[in-house]
């Protein structure tokens, strides 16, 4: 049982194809500890992290009592919650309502599991590092369905959010849930042909073989060629329900959405969730199109070190970069959002993986350069096509739905 | 090693079938089928089939029990219905039928099988070659017809659902007086539990 497993399931991870032994077992067991240590610590930050940039882009100072900086603000906020009572209104579903703050945090924890967050993958090296005598990776797991793990853990998410509105017992939160979860599956869609692109060119599912494949100049953000990078990044902002795709926490509209009844630490629980997602979907972003810890690696220190510095730096760049959006674009309307995801991402996602199937094919059978550039001439071509077809299609259905009186 | 993990899944699966027609909330029905999907999704690795196991979890967990929970929170419908009623004549009947055969067929097999732990000749064991690279082979090669056919049934339920769903009407909504409001169809179920599997697959 146990090779077989280590051969298919874990597939990568040398550390687990051996025999295991308590060595392996510790090993184990440091690691998911330090992964969720750097979790929490990480969340932490980024809640500073977010305040300061965001009061530094509003022209106003942010927190700066606790600490140097203000860096340990969102520690006394915890104190503070912590200390609050905990209600829970007499219409809520009791059972429920003490769940759903959970399952907005467990599926980050385990997508972040599966993130390698350092190591040297030049070399056919494929982020292995030797400790105590044995050979693993700077990932807690490595499983070979990787990258459907992931998908299948943000698809996993909305429960918290839904259920929480839900059991709630109140018209806000209901109303709130009922938006995020039909956001949620509409992007779940496009995120997932942004995903297939990836897939495609590193010819695996394993996140371990999707960062090696990208070592250590070869990032999937211009060898699948910027679209489905722009369209995961979008669909990860609305699976997220951040600025400008926070409609669910709409609060002109819907008070505190999902959020409105929960107070004390559980409300806490979904203010961290929050921020610990942000973190998460940025390391996905950073792992799939990003090259992951890869980068330039001078001879200075174990050659793994320095996958952590690149991934720290990519990763941080990638959250400003959501945090800056939040500063700068408004809310979108709810029409607009689903436009966008179903008349625009999923189309274009699903175009653009055809074209690179066709290239590959183009690759497999040797047509040549000059087949290369037919191939990609016909593709765009019956991309344009196609598109003009959904355009007119979509002109018609308004204008039927005009017609009906649905619409002005 | 095998044994445990085959307890810890099945009994995950039972406790969550139990909840399903245990509960009297609908949601709390859909939550307990997560937990049975999410047993099932177990068994699966413990099985060798991890990509089984992942696709489980997006398509059923993510996907079709978040559209009963929409459809169960858009419609409300979080009162207890009454037990008494039987909307289909003699469905209680067939179903206490229909589950005494397969209990009766599943007993059989238990009593009347052999447990030899010979691997199934039409299901190879290949421990070395990815999960996912064998499905694709085989469903894009020896299975590509009934893979075709099977994308072409889904559009076809996709797009008869949209037209039975879409109805011309004359009002807006909530302009009718509430006697007159269109009945909710129920191919808006179908409609979105097709194409989000569609989707995910």
């Amino acid at each position: 049982m146990i090779p077989v497993l280590a051969n298919t399931v874990l597939a990568d991870d040398p550390l687990l194809s051996g025999h295991i032994d308590f060595g392996v077992l510790a090993i184990v067991l440091v690691k998911a500890g330090i992964t969720l240590g750097i979790t929490l610590l990480a969340t932490m930050l980024m809640i500073w992290f977010e305040r300061k940039v965001i009061s530094d882009l509003q022209n106003r100072i942010g927190p700066n009592r606790a600490g140097p900086f203000g860096i340990l603000q969102t520690l006394a906020d915890g104190l503070k919650v912590l200390l609050k009572e905990d209600l829970i209104p007499d219409q809520s579903d009791k059972w429920v309502f003490r769940l759903a703050p959970i399952l907005t945090m467990v599926p980050a924890f385990i997508v972040f599991g599966l993130i390698p967050l350092g190591g040297d993958f030049r070399d056919g090296n494929a982020g292995v590092v030797h400790i105590f005598g044995h050979d693993t990776t700077l990932q807690l797991a490595d499983p070979g369905a990787g990258v459907l793990v992931i998908l299948a853990m943000s698809s996993i998410a909305v429960y918290g959010v839904m259920l929480a509105g839900w059991s709630s017992g109140s018209k806000y939160p209901l109303l709130g849930s009922v938006r995020a979860s039909a956001q949620m599956v509409s992007y779940e869609a496009a995120l997932g042909l942004a995903v297939l692109a990836v897939v495609l060119t590193a010819g695996t599912l394993s996140v371990n073989g999707i960062v090696a494949s990208q070592s250590t100049w070869g990032w999937n953000l211009w060898v699948t060629g910027l679209i489905p990078f722009v369209i995961f990044c979008l669909a990860a902002t609305a699976e997220l329900n951040r600025p400008p795709f926070d409609l669910v926490e709409a609060e002109q509209e819907l008070v505190g959405s999902f959020q409105t009844e929960y107070s004390g630490f559980r409300f806490a629980i979904f203010y961290l969730a929050e921020f610990l997602n942000a973190i998460t979907m940025a390391a996905i972003i950073v792992t799939l199109f990003l090259g992951g810890p890869n980068g330039p690696t001078p001879d200075v220190g174990p050659g793994w070190a320095w996958g952590f510095v690149w991934f720290f730096i990519k990763i941080v760049a990638i959250l400003y970069v959501f945090v800056w959006t939040r500063a700068s674009v408004p809310r979108v309307r709810y029409d607009q959002l689903m436009d966008l995801g179903w008349k625009l991402l999923i189309p274009a996602g699903l175009g653009w993986l055809l074209l690179l199937v066709a290239l590959r094919v183009a690759d497999a059978e040797g047509w040549g350069f000059a087949g290369m550039l037919a191939t990609i001439a016909v593709g765009v071509t019956l991309a344009l096509a196609c598109g003009s077809v959904l355009v007119l299609a979509n002109r018609i259905g308004r204008r039927n739905r005009q017609l009906e009186g649905v619409i002005d | 090693m095998e044994t445990i993990v085959f307890v810890v899944g099945a009994l995950v699966c039972l406790v969550g079938a139990a909840g399903v027609i245990g509960f009297r909330n609908p949601v709390h029905s859909a939550l307990s089928l997560v937990g049975t999907l999410f047993g099932i999704a177990i068994l699966f690795i413990a099985l060798d089939a991890e990509f089984l196991a992942a696709v489980q979890i997006i398509v059923y967990a993510g996907a079709i029990v978040v559209m009963f929970l929409f459809v169960i929170m858009l419609l409300g419908v979080d009162q207890e219905d009454d037990i008494r009623l039987d909307p289909l004549k003699g469905q209680r009947t067939a179903a206490i039928v229909a589950g005494v055969l397969l209990f009766a067929g599943l007993a059989a097999i238990v009593v009347l099988g052999a447990v030899t732990g010979e691997h199934a000749a039409n299901a190879e064991v290949q421990p070395l070659v990815p999960n996912v690279e064998q499905l694709a082979r085989s469903l894009f090669t020896d299975y590509l017809f009934a893979f075709e056919i099977t994308s072409v049934l889904l559009v076809i339920a996709v797009v008869g659902a949209v037209s039975l769903a879409r109805h011309r009407k004359e009002a807006f909504i909530d302009e009718l007086p509430h006697d007159e409001l269109p009945p909710v169809v129920a191919p808006d179920v179908e409609l979105e539990a097709v194409s989000s599997d569609e989707v995910a697959s």
